[in-house]
């Protein structure tokens, strides 16, 4: 008895609030990077470079970083001495703002559409999953290089090219969702008193899919993420000034020999948000799968 | 073969889409080719004189045609960086990367059939758990992670492997392989989690059924109902997925040439844009590109062969 109940709180804290915990500092450190107390994340040290964690710098003389005086490098410094903390923290805004808003665009428009897709039938729904599949049909990287290459490469290129490539995957989870709940009871006697299609669309059929869809859109986000990470590894993503975890990442694999915690470090970063993102998703399935 | 006609239709859209897309592409970019082709210093006569050389004055459909026409008979344009001929290039490049993706995926293969038929033999055993969430993680991983774990810790650690030296196959297979080994497995140990879960499930599902129970009462042994009875039947799906997942393989290769500086056409379209190599650019896009679309449609008709359900029911759409 025990044992089992020892087990499932275990599951239940691995599973779920753990990631949720950490998704959550993440998302924290990220908003209030302009107030927590780390040095910026552009300031060189060039006496610290490539320090290890918890690296103490004791400061005697009058320096130009005086008043980072006293200072403890908690994560280390990368190749120019800049410090590790502060870069990743700085790093997530990216990460995140890719992470979150990328993912949003593709859950509106795709969500929508999907909606309409499963409501209506017929011809809409014929042009609206080619249109999807032919988007399917590109193979995403590609497409995101081309357009950083056409359109230069910053976050106001990236996030709308990111939200496009989303739409077909969330149109399908809303499609087959819709498709379930247009023959329910409760549809079709909204039908029967008269309410219009954009009211049932809107009142009976959006919150049950709305829910599907959230659950799912966690998993986009680890894919974000991910695509993010990949693209400003090859330094395609943001331009190099404002620190991101893939560019981080590539920067320490310069140094991969002689001071590997400067690539490793922000690499289980990554790890562990994507990780946090695909379990908190999993296990939130789960649960909405029996509702 | 109303499903064939259906899928080869919607192939020559996709192919017709993409092209146009490459075409635009390159066409709409501010400035056009004229101006990058000769510098910001050019005189606006010697940048006209360029424009009209190239046919760039020309109106857009004569130009997408014009280009088509000229992509269709391997004229690709030349690189602006190395006056090489793009598709001269890309057919150089391709066995690399063919190569490297066929390996990967060989490799994916026999990671997740060993672990999908230990896993069915006890669904929710231990060896099922630390299976599927050892999965789980690896899925985590993105390919350029994997790729510089690998080279930590078998390069720099364990100094077992080369890092960067690709050895084409012409100069003996276990050099080659050698120098494949890396690429190959930064990418499988991230792929192969997705064939593991559809053949798993797929595997505990056939396992249910009664030709499974015959087999069991005959006195079979269970790695035997494994291999001969149930392993066959639960390989369609995989099947599938091994093919669609040749697509999504692309974008890993992509990374992992980068990383191992295999000469693939990964590599190549990354140092084009590097460079702002248009023309590389473009061709590289095409090529990858024509070949996801063509392996989706090889994919859906080799589905069809195999499943005659799918040709009905999938022509009744």
């Amino acid at each position: 008895m025990i044992p089992r109940l020892l087990t499932r709180l275990l599951t239940r804290l691995l599973s779920f609030w753990l990631p949720l915990t950490w998704l959550l500092l993440v998302t924290l450190c990220a908003v209030t990077a302009g107030w927590l107390p780390i040095p910026a994340p552009d300031l060189m040290d060039y006496d610290h470079q490539n320090a290890l964690p918890g690296t103490a710098v004791i400061l005697t003389e009058n320096t130009a970083v005086a008043e980072a005086r006293n200072k403890v490098y908690w994560l280390g410094t990368d190749s120019m001495g800049r410090d590790m903390l502060s870069r990743l923290i700085t790093g997530a805004r990216v990460s995140l703002a890719v992470g979150v808003t990328a993912p949003l665009i593709g859950l509106v428009i795709g969500g929508l559409l999907g909606m309409i897709a499963g409501y209506f039938r017929g011809w809409t729904e014929s042009i609206i999953v080619g249109c999807m599949d032919v988007i399917l049909a590109f193979p995403g990287l590609v497409l995101l290089l081309a357009v950083g290459f056409c359109f230069g490469t910053n976050l106001w290129t990236l996030i709308p090219s990111l939200g496009f490539l989303s739409v077909p995957s969330f149109c399908r989870v809303s499609r087959a969702a819709t498709l379930q709940l247009a023959g329910r009871e409760f549809v079709l006697a909204a039908k029967m008193i008269g309410n219009s299609n954009s009211g049932i669309l809107g009142r009976e059929i959006l919150p049950n899919v709305a829910i599907p869809l959230c659950v799912y859109g966690l998993i986009v986000m680890a894919l974000m993420v991910v695509v993010e990470g990949v693209l400003s590894f090859l330094g395609l993503s943001v331009p190099p000034p404002t620190p991101s975890w893939g560019g981080m990442i590539a920067g320490g694999r310069e140094v991969l020999s002689e001071a590997p915690h400067v690539c490793l470090i922000p690499a289980t970063v990554l790890f562990l948000t994507v990780l946090s993102l695909n379990v908190l998703g999993d296990t939130l399935r789960g649960w909405t799968r029996s509702l | 073969m109303k499903f064939l006609r259906r899928k080869l239709l919607h192939f020559f859209l996709t192919v017709l889409i993409v092209s146009a897309i490459t075409f635009a592409m390159i066409d709409l970019l501010p400035g056009d080719a004229a101006n990058v082709f000769t510098g910001p210093e050019a005189s606006v006569e010697t940048v006209a004189a360029i424009r009209h050389e190239m046919g760039l004055d020309a109106p857009v459909i004569v130009r997408y045609f014009r280009w088509t026409f000229r992509a269709v008979n391997g004229d690709l344009g030349v690189s602006m960086i190395t006056q090489e001929p793009v598709w001269d290039a890309l057919v150089a490049r391709l066995p690399v990367t063919l190569e490297l993706l066929l390996f990967a995926q060989l490799m994916a293969l026999s990671l997740a059939i060993p672990a999908a038929l230990i896993c069915a033999k006890k669904p929710g055993g231990t060896a099922d758990r630390i299976l599927t969430t050892m999965g789980f993680a690896s899925l985590s991983i993105p390919n350029f992670v994997m790729a510089i774990l690998l080279v930590f810790f078998f390069v720099l650690h364990l100094g077992w492997l080369p890092a960067t030296s690709f050895t084409p196959l012409s100069e003996g297979p276990a050099a080659n392989v050698r120098s494949l080994l890396l690429p190959g497995l930064s990418i499988a140990l991230v792929e192969w989690v997705i064939l593991f879960r559809v053949l798993r499930s797929d595997l505990v599902a056939t396992l249910g059924e009664d030709f499974i129970l015959v087999a069991r009462s005959k006195g079979l042994s269970s790695t035997q109902v494994l291999f001969r009875h149930a392993l066959r039947p639960s390989s369609l799906n995989l099947l599938t997925v091994a093919g669609l997942q040749m697509g999504h393989l692309i974008g890993g290769v992509l990374v992992v040439e980068t990383i191992f500086a295999l000469p693939g056409i990964g590599r190549l379209l990354v140092t084009a844009i590097y460079s702002r190599d248009i023309f590389m650019i473009q061709g590289c896009a095409l090529w990858i590109t024509l070949g996801y679309v063509s392996i989706n449609l090889l994919v859906d008709v080799l589905y069809a062969v195999l499943d005659p359900r799918i040709r009905l029911e999938r022509a009744n759409v």
